[in-house]
């Protein structure tokens, strides 16, 4: 075995010497990671391989670990909005509302309707995106190139989209305490109304590509499988968790954001395995178009942002001519906001699953301790359960089917 | 019919007598206190009973209280859930601060594992009978426990950046 890999002190290295075939031939150890342009993250997993076959697989993690919770201590409640964005950052702006809802829920604040519709559609624009990759880049996995490459310009115009919404793209640092920083504009909802349009047509073809293909078939059903049982205990939320059988979403569960004013059903799916979450994610993909048109038809007018001067940034044309704006301002920016001493849980539907938010307040500007729930930190753990006994080239399948981000991972 | 708080209470109560306490309604979460030596035994209750059936670990974390007398100095908090019934339980067990020390929960839920590690990683808490307790974000020369209240955020020695106006600090905390 290659010692310039591994101590000789390794468990692994115990069971090479057990090992040995008859042919003289022996287990060998292969380095997968960290950067590895299969593994679409910086993911080390150091694999005891019979062959092609895997039999035991050592992971590390935290390779871009930096420290938001440390980081988070130290800072006010909204300059934390960044942070979130950069955990699962293919559908940021559900960790950022998820963010702001969790303050709000700590100061007991009540947003106003049509910001709640609004959030429900950003955040359901955002799952498409984060199941848009997660089941493209399967494809690319798989060695189908061209239904990536095909929907992924959809991706640009959901970007387009939170452009109008909040000036940035990829991490998105969306909304504020109670709202949002200002009303959508025309041209966001004439944006979402030809997405809305031109979407479903190429998502259908992008569907067709896959559903029946026989490669795409033989390479997924029955590979990295799991039951409902071993999901729960593994802690598995989200699309992966519904692959295996169980209805539990958070958006039904505990609905936030006005969820209970829609209609909208939960696939599920019945093995577990790579091909039953591609599935389940596509049908999530129907079930949020749904809900954007519901929001979009049942959108009541009305303010956009909760009427909360103690934390809610006045105009800036106010600040420089009333005294209350300018008061008001000062004592945002500075940190002078009353905030109840306590603890508050919440959770949102995050794109790979339950994403909490444990936050703990003591009467200062930032928080006691605030924990990240993380889905994919979570369920990452049975990877190397599920790779064992697997193909190489399996594993690459598995890994990008469970959607496993590094930014969240690490956080 | 739903769980209600008094039920999960009382069974509780009668199970383990003064070892869990404290309860309250927090928020959305209902909330009690466990002494840290029966930590396994009330979760395993609480997982296996025909009622309560919280079969879900959410999360686990810990938390810093340096202002604590020494017994209550490190908290571990336990998210449960119970998918049935659609009830959240938030246990917090305080421990010694000197020697933060109890019993892992990884045998009975698997997702624990990670997060114990990761809860000594950052707080330096030893969970006894977890089968591998090392480091999992951070490096594993590292000595020092980075979540605990006296890490300094940033280097010490800097001197471009006057901390105060960037957050927490002893004087405006």
């Amino acid at each position: 075995m290659s010692e310039l890999l591994l101590s000789p002190e390794h468990r692994y290295a115990k069971i090479i010497k057990e090992n040995l075939n008859e042919d003289g031939s022996e287990l060998s150890v292969l380095n997968l990671g960290p950067t590895h342009p299969a593994t679409h993250g910086i993911f080390q997993n150091v694999l005891l391989m019979d062959g092609e076959r895997i039999l035991d697989a050592e992971p590390t993690i935290g390779y871009i670990h930096r420290a938001f919770e440390k980081i988070a201590e130290n800072r006010p409640f909204y300059q934390i909005t960044p942070l979130t964005d950069r955990m699962n950052y293919c559908s940021s702006p559900i960790n950022n509302m998820g963010w702001w809802m969790t303050i709000e829920k700590a100061l007991g604040i009540e947003v106003p309707k049509r910001a709640q519709y609004l959030r429900v559609i950003v955040m359901e624009l955002a799952r498409i995106t984060d199941h848009l990759i997660c089941n493209s880049i399967l494809g690319v996995d798989t060695g189908a190139y061209t239904g990536f490459l095909y929907v992924f310009q959809f991706r640009e115009k959901v970007y387009e989209i939170y452009e109008e919404i909040c000036g940035a793209r990829l991490t998105t640092n969306m909304g504020r305490m109670g709202g949002f920083e200002r009303d959508w504009s025309e041209t966001a909802f004439k944006k979402l109304d030809e997405f809305l349009e031109e979407f479903p047509v190429a998502w259908r073809e992008f569907e067709k590509l896959f559903e029946r293909n026989r490669i795409f078939i033989d390479r997924t059903v029955n590979v990295g499988a799991i039951s409902a049982e071993k999901a729960m205990a593994y802690g598995f939320t989200g699309p992966n968790l519904r692959a295996a059988g169980v209805d539990y979403d958070v958006r039904v569960a505990h609905p936030y954001s006005s969820y209970e004013d829609f209609e909208f059903t939960v696939p599920v799916g019945t093995s577990g395995d790579t091909y039953d979450r591609f599935c389940v994610r596509n049908a999530e993909v129907w079930e949020s178009l749904s809900i954007i048109r519901q929001a979009l038809a049942k959108l009541p007018e009305g303010p956009y942002h909760a009427d909360v001067p103690d934390y809610y940034l006045p105009p800036k044309e106010d600040v420089y001519n009333s005294m209350e704006s300018l008061i008001y301002h000062f004592k945002i920016v500075m940190g002078e906001i009353p905030v109840p001493v306590g603890e508050t849980y919440h959770a949102v539907e995050g794109g790979n699953g339950e994403l909490g938010f444990y936050l703990i307040t003591d009467g200062s500007r930032t928080p006691y301790r605030l924990h990240f729930r993380r889905p994919c930190f979570i369920y990452y753990q049975a990877y190397t359960e599920l790779i064992k006994g697997a193909l190489l080239s399996d594993a690459i399948v598995i890994l990008s089917s469970l959607n496993v981000i590094a930014g969240e991972l690490d956080a | 019919m739903a769980l209600e708080n008094q039920q999960i209470q009382d069974k509780l109560v009668a199970a383990f007598d003064t070892d869990v306490y404290n309860f309250f309604q927090d928020k959305d979460v209902f909330t009690l206190e466990v002494s840290a030596d029966v930590i396994t035994p009330v979760i395993l209750f609480l997982k296996n009973d025909p009622e309560l059936r919280f079969h879900f670990l959410t999360d686990l974390c810990g938390v810093h209280y340096p202002d604590n007398e020494l017994e209550r100095q490190f908290a571990i908090v336990y998210h449960l859930h119970n998918w049935y019934e659609n009830v959240r339980l938030r246990i917090k067990v305080f421990i010694n601060g000197e020697n933060p020390e109890i019993k892992s929960v990884s045998n009975i839920f698997l997702c624990a594992n990670w997060m114990e590690r990761e809860t000594y990683d950052f707080y330096g808490v030893n969970f006894v009978g977890h089968p591998q307790l090392k480091r999992i974000l951070n490096m594993d020369e590292m000595i020092s426990f980075p979540m605990r209240k006296e890490f300094p955020m940033e280097d010490s020695g800097r001197t471009d950046k006057d901390d105060r106006f960037f957050g927490r600090t002893p004087s405006n905390a």
